[in-house]
């Protein structure tokens, strides 16, 4: 018994070298965001919020990490019997070695799309943080009788290079479809989550390899534009496209604003993750924290400000930490300072160091570092 | 019949704990939020996980609707297994008739059949009333190394709270010489932990016996451990020396609460060799906002904070309003404390609201008659109206209208 009759296809390695130093040793699926998720958790959730059973993660290179994060896809109620998880390893009809492009993505996972028996195909990347009703995205569907329905932003395009950005006339449907950098306008830009038949993304997808296309936007979308009725599904409330380390610097500490918050984390569309059984996070004498976002697990004892703190934190007593974000883990000594300082999982900052940033320009401190 | 297990686990999880009053209407003790993201029952169950015993029975009687939906299939707890893992046993219906679980021994004696499926060669018997971190593989050890029949946890408490307790009289060995059942003077400080370790042969004998005996109690302190020792069974007293905690009053529950700030106590939750389990809600990180003043506390994920929050344990999803203080307690998930309230000294269960200015508890320096000061505590669900004074030591299962 299914609740719908969709499936879901996650990219987990879309935009891997927008933020090169975030996925030097992961994918931009498992990039951890907002002090207790990675990127796939929203498009994750989204998913199995509307009731889809079947989600095939697709992985290019560097997946060690996601495998981890996902396991057998038990908090998002996805390690079952019939239909579940699926992690895609990468698939390659030339032999192993080289980089695959999208579209060579998608055809390593033709035998997943061929073997599964549902209508309808959810497509995502995973370097959006959302929160989508995709029930509604799937009734407007429907109710225009597009042929691929995108989801869109309207607002200032990411700083991403081949991210789609589309016209539409009145009646939803995109006439022109531009690719490339941002032009500093306000433009309906794609959040690249793709809704069509799946009878139609193998066709598209056999299409592509017969006649040696190589490139996702140009040769499927732009080519079609006029031969396929692609429509567009406007997400409003809080959606950041992570394009670049400002971005993602900038997307983090926009949590700390309680409407983005109310926005992200609805009690009706839960985002779920990995749970790690941390205890709930220890403020001791002389702790002082405001406006910031803290998980379990953290010890603080100094001082927190404008901050986003992951999982298993530990603030020493005198240490000032502002506008920054501390991954999972990270260790600031006493009377150490930190500002405006990215920092990946279990650095460590020795006691009476100094490191900063700036708001327009945040230091990404490397996995494990010690300084 | 399965693979057989050296050594399961039953857990003893039927009761009411009568003297938390509201706090256990709907729940059984086990279930009992503690620390801020814990049930009690979370860490027998989590020491058996962390001490190896992967099959346990969690006898249930009292409000179990609550407790069983939260041990589930025992995921949280690594304790979904195909050879064993966690199973509720509840009472049931055989051919002589219904009989509900007369007492603990009873319980046992109406699950030989589960625990003879595993054929265990020893069975420990755990309460799910406490808090303690305890490897009871290290106990099975013991036991063996004594050739123990049973083998009982101890652990030394001060001699003025001795009477309150079941205690031991042991000999140089730890072999147990006597028994006081919290007697006016004690000769003994050496207090019994409910913990217990069987080996099952002899125990499934007593258990038996214990049953036909018309006159037994069928009570494992009572009659059952009394029977054994008057037949001259091995039994063994095995020191303990770490945190442990019945939380079966008000107070108790509070100061259990509150140890986990105590940086003295030992009892660390943040040991990742010795993790404690529990079924996590799925919330976002906690916020502390720019107005907050947040010191001596634990939060949890999902809380908003708003207010002022003072040496106090805050489950999730809390909200505490600007203008608001919350010192000296214990808010239960999803509890709100709107603008300007006051909750001091208090325990407020799920969900309850505390309105605008309203004043819950009472600081014990601020009484006139200390004899009248305790915890105040707070329904689940329980709204406490605008301005409303929720007195110390009262327990509050009706909403409680606004102040004119």
């Amino acid at each position: 018994m299914r609740t719908n009759n969709i499936l879901g296809l996650i990219y987990s390695n879309a935009y891997d070298n927008a933020i090169p130093e975030l996925t030097g040793l992961r994918t931009m699926g498992s990039v951890p965001f907002g002090g207790r998720y990675r990127m796939i958790d929203f498009v994750l959730s989204n998913m199995v919020n509307y009731g889809i059973s079947k989600v095939g993660v697709a992985t290019k290179a560097n997946y060690q990490s996601l495998m981890d994060h996902l396991g057998s896809g038990k908090p998002w109620d996805l390690s079952r019997k019939n239909d579940g998880m699926f992690i895609l390893p990468p698939f390659s009809l030339q032999g192993a070695g080289g980089i695959a492009n999208r579209i060579e993505v998608l055809r390593g996972c033709m035998n997943f799309l061929s073997h599964s028996n549902e209508e309808y195909v959810i497509v995502s990347d995973c370097n959006a943080v959302c929160n989508v009703d995709l029930g509604a995205m799937f009734e407007s569907h429907a109710a225009s009788g597009a042929d691929i329905t995108v989801a869109y932003r309207y607002g200032m395009k990411p700083a991403l290079d081949d991210l789609m950005s589309f016209d539409f006339d009145p009646s939803g449907r995109a006439q022109r479809i531009s690719v490339g950098a941002p032009i500093g306008t306000k433009e309906c830009f794609s959040l690249n989550i793709f809704l069509l038949r799946k009878a139609l993304l193998e066709r598209l997808i056999r299409e592509a390899e017969s006649l040696h296309y190589d490139d996702f936007e140009r040769d499927i979308f732009q080519r079609n534009v006029h031969t396929l009725k692609i429509n567009g599904f406007e997400v409003t409330g809080f959606v950041r496209v992570i394009g670049s380390l400002q971005e993602y610097f900038d997307a983090n500490l926009d949590l700390l604003e309680r409407e983005n918050r109310r926005q992200l984390f609805t009690p009706e569309r839960p985002v779920y993750t990995k749970v790690r059984d941390d205890m709930p996070t220890i403020y001791g004498l002389g702790s002082d924290v405001s406006n910031s976002l803290v998980a379990d697990g953290c010890t603080i004892e100094g001082t927190v400000e404008n901050s986003i703190l992951f999982r298993g934190v530990h603030v020493g007593k005198g240490a000032v930490v502002r506008n920054s974000i501390l991954m999972q883990g990270s260790m600031v000594g006493e009377n150490a300072r930190v500002c405006c300082v990215v920092s990946d999982k279990n650095v460590v900052l020795k006691p009476g160091k100094t490191l900063c940033g700036d708001r327009s320009y945040p230091i990404y401190i490397g996995k494990g570092i010690i300084i | 019949m399965s693979r057989s297990n050296e050594c399961i686990a039953m857990l003893l999880a039927g009761g009411q704990g009568s003297r938390l009053g509201i706090l256990t209407k709907h729940i059984a003790k086990p279930a009992v939020p503690y620390g801020g993201k814990y049930r009690i029952i979370d860490f027998p169950l989590s020491n058996c996980v962390n001490s190896g015993i992967y099959t346990v029975g969690v006898l249930t009687q009292y409000q179990p609707l609550e407790l069983n939906d939260y041990i589930g299939n025992g995921q949280p707890w690594d304790l979904d297994r195909e050879n064993g893992g966690v199973h509720i046993l509840s009472p049931y219906q055989q051919i002589e008739g219904t009989a509900w679980y007369k007492n603990t021994a009873n319980a046992i004696y109406q699950n030989i059949n589960f625990i003879d499926r595993y054929n265990p060669k020893y069975v420990a018997i755990l309460s799910g009333d406490h808090i303690y971190k305890m490897d009871y593989s290290k106990m099975l050890a013991y036991h063996k190394q004594k050739n123990a029949d049973c083998t009982i946890a101890m652990m030394e408490v001060p001699w003025e709270e001795a009477p309150r307790f079941g205690l031991m009289l042991v000999d140089e060995d730890n072999a147990i010489t006597e028994f006081e059942e919290k007697p006016k003077n004690p000769r003994s400080n050496k207090a019994s932990m409910g913990v217990y370790m069987f080996t099952w042969e002899k125990l499934r004998r007593y258990l038996l016996a214990d049953e036909a005996d018309p006159n037994s109690g069928n009570d494992f302190g009572h009659d059952l451990i009394p029977a054994m020792h008057a037949a001259g069974e091995r039994m063994y007293a095995y020191p303990f020396d770490g945190y442990w905690k019945d939380v079966g009053t008000i107070d108790s529950l509070w100061e259990a609460n509150l140890d986990l700030l105590d940086p003295k106590v030992d009892l660390d939750l943040t040991d990742t060799s010795w993790k404690i389990y529990s079924r996590s809600p799925a919330c976002a990180p906690h916020y502390i906002s720019a107005q907050a003043t947040v010191q001596n506390s634990l939060i949890a994920e999902g809380c908003e904070i708003d207010g002022e929050v003072d040496f106090s344990v805050l489950f999730s999803n809390v909200v505490v309003e600007k203008g608001a203080t919350v010192r000296d307690s214990i808010l239960m998930p999803g509890t709100v404390v709107r603008a300007g309230a006051v909750v001091q000294y208090a325990i407020v269960a799920e969900n309850a609201v505390i309105e605008a200015d309203a004043v819950v508890g009472q600081r014990p320096e601020d009484m006139k008659n200390l004899d009248d000061w305790g915890v105040a505590v707070v329904g689940e669900q329980i709204t406490v109206g605008k301005g409303a004074v929720v007195a110390p030591k009262a327990m509050i299962d009706v909403d409680v209208a606004p102040a004119q």
